[in-house]
């Protein structure tokens, strides 16, 4: 008994953080946020939200969920506890994907049907400044020392680096077809660049700006055309990226020092986006065309299980 | 029946029964490899197939590799039941189950004795091939290996009784090609064993109620949720209902008084 009470203990203890956290799933056909209960994995309620919600990120407070609501053309604020939409944000027109800033004050947000990337600044509420990047911007990611901040362009086919404190673009790298997501490595020596068309992840240096490298995704009894890389997420510590791989219906586990695919997982169909839990045990998928979202258990390299949110499930956040 | 007596009875069975599926070696080597050739061939061309859709009790979308492997293992289940009925229509007529069912014991539980020890000797093989399916990918939780032994041997109780009704109503069952074709075919395809309900059903609602029938179904999926922590009673029923209904019919078969075996002309 002596030795049970503290297994048990720490099991209680390791069991704590993961039990507590809650994953916000935005709906883009349903106008929605789902917030599903981590413990549980299952669906406890839905935020009404502005139309067609896409990006989505949590205040560096984790207090407050930003949510881009295209069709609205602005971004709406959902106060976590609440569960409720309490402010808003002007975004610029058609936000698809934003990031918060690591200063907590702005926002750097896409605007699809623009061509340009918007800054927000949240106390104020307004749009402070404006880059011109290429056509249809769409994915965007910042460094963690908060210097860079990085936008894909769709149809241009290039990602733009911006400096977050002038607001100067600073340089235009060509990339693979159609690119979609962004994600800078922690350590801000890597951007990591995936291409929808092509299937591919683009790896640069950021210092050298040249590329470093590619990652080539394949799947066993999937044609070419049917793996299309989306979302990247990358583990706290640098050594693995998360790609979903879109029609593929799979999330593929990448070695970032060997750009080598280490494992692919099965989830719904067309997974869009991909996040982390804190704990970095847990990564979760939302699968537009399935309306769910899937847990994987990194520990066990298991899908534990896929959960109904709604229609079109595109963006993921796992907060508090 | 002293309950000595009746100990010595079952061990004596159980050693005969391992002692001879020891010895066909040939046996014992289809009986694993079977079951890897469908998993390994069949199953690859259909990966994807159940991509759309979550079956009970998966809680997400899994292979068709992962779903197949419990219908083969009932699959395993299925044809050492039938191999070992035909087994015993050889006992029955050269000589050693004739012995047997001499010995002072009643006959039902000469039977049930020599059914349980059939199960017993067929679970080994049934978990090595659980074993070399982890390196498809198959991967349950651990403890499903052990939940799903109960399940297991109801479900090889329920087949071997199966087994032991068709050999005592059957005057020709050397012909094992008969029993392929008349028996473990179509038991095993339309079952839930090779695809779920919903697909079935897509083929044809006849079909698809033949398979929600057919107690085979019910032993593949007693086992499958088993494996996967979780009771579904509704086939458990099924299946022990079929075990006791089945049982009792083959041991009235077996009776030579009564049965179907004076029936067929002294040929016993």
């Amino acid at each position: 008994m002596q030795v049970v009470i503290p297994i048990l203990l720490s099991v209680l203890i390791i069991a704590g953080p993961a039990a507590a956290e809650t994953i916000y799933v935005s709906n883009e056909q349903d106008n929605t946020v789902a917030v599903v209960e981590g413990a549980s994995m299952s669906l406890s309620t839905a935020i009404n939200v502005g139309r067609r919600p896409r990006g989505m990120a949590l205040s560096v407070d984790r207090k407050l969920l930003f949510v881009a609501v295209g069709d609205d053309n602005r971004i709406d604020i959902v106060d976590l506890a609440k569960r409720q939409v309490t402010g808003q944000l002007p975004s610029g027109v058609d936000p698809e994907f934003f990031v918060v800033h690591p200063d907590g004050k702005r926002l750097f947000v896409a605007n699809e049907n623009d061509n340009l990337v918007s800054v927000v600044d949240i106390a104020s509420a307004k749009v402070i400044g404006t880059v011109d990047v290429g056509v249809e911007p769409e994915g965007m990611a910042v460094s963690a020392d908060g210097h860079y901040v990085a936008c894909t362009s769709e149809t241009t086919s290039m990602v733009h680096l911006i400096d977050a404190g002038t607001l100067d673009l600073v340089d235009n790298l060509l990339v693979d077809t159609r690119p979609r997501a962004a994600s800078f490595s922690p350590d801000g020596k890597q951007l990591w660049v995936s291409s929808e068309i092509r299937g591919t992840v683009t790896v640069f240096d950021t210092t050298s700006r040249a590329e470093a490298g590619k990652v080539q995704f394949e799947v066993p009894g999937i044609r070419r055309e049917g793996v299309q890389a989306v979302g990247i997420e990358m583990t706290r510590d640098g050594a693995t990226a998360y790609v979903a791989l879109g029609p593929a219906n799979r999330i593929a586990e990448v070695d970032t020092r060997t750009l080598a695919v280490r494992r692919l997982y099965l989830v719904g169909q067309r997974p869009w986006h991909v996040a982390l839990s804190d704990d970095q045990k847990r990564l979760v998928s939302a699968n537009g065309n399935s309306g769910d979202i899937s847990f994987i258990d990194l520990e066990d390299e298991a899908v534990v299980k896929s959960v109904p949110v709604g229609r079109g499930p595109w963006g993921v956040v796992i907060g508090p | 029946m002293k309950r000595r007596h009746a100990l010595r009875a079952l061990t004596g069975i159980l050693r005969r029964e391992m002692l001879r599926t020891l010895r066909q070696r040939g046996r014992l080597l289809s009986a694993i490899i079977r079951p890897l050739v469908w998993l390994a061939i069949f199953a690859a061309g259909f990966r994807s197939v159940l991509g759309l859709s979550i079956t009970p009790p998966y809680q997400t979308y899994v292979l068709y590799e992962v779903y197949v492997v419990p219908g083969l293992a009932a699959m395993m289940l299925l044809f050492h039941a039938m191999a070992s009925s035909l087994a015993m229509v050889y006992d029955r007529e050269m000589g050693s189950m004739r012995l047997l069912l001499t010995a002072p014991l009643p006959r039902w539980y000469l039977l049930a004795a020599r059914l349980l020890a059939s199960v017993i000797v067929s679970l080994p093989l049934v978990y090595l091939f659980l074993l070399i399916a982890r390196y498809w990918d198959v991967r349950p939780p651990v403890l499903g290996y052990l939940a799903m032994f109960p399940a297991l041997v109801l479900s090889g109780l329920m087949l071997g009784a199966f087994g032991l009704l068709v050999s005592s109503i059957s005057t020709q069952m050397e012909n094992f090609a008969g029993v392929m074709n008349f028996v473990i075919f179509p038991t095993f395809f339309a079952s839930t064993a090779l695809y779920p309900i919903w697909r079935l059903a897509e083929a044809g609602p006849v079909l698809a109620m033949i398979a929600a029938w057919n107690p085979f179904s019910s032993a593949v999926e007693l086992i499958r949720f088993a494996l996967y922590l979780r009771f579904d009673p509704v086939s458990a029923l099924v299946v022990l209902a079929c075990l006791v209904g089945f049982f009792l019919a083959a041991v009235v078969g077996y009776d030579p008084g009564r049965g179907l075996w004076s029936r067929r002309g002294g040929e016993g």
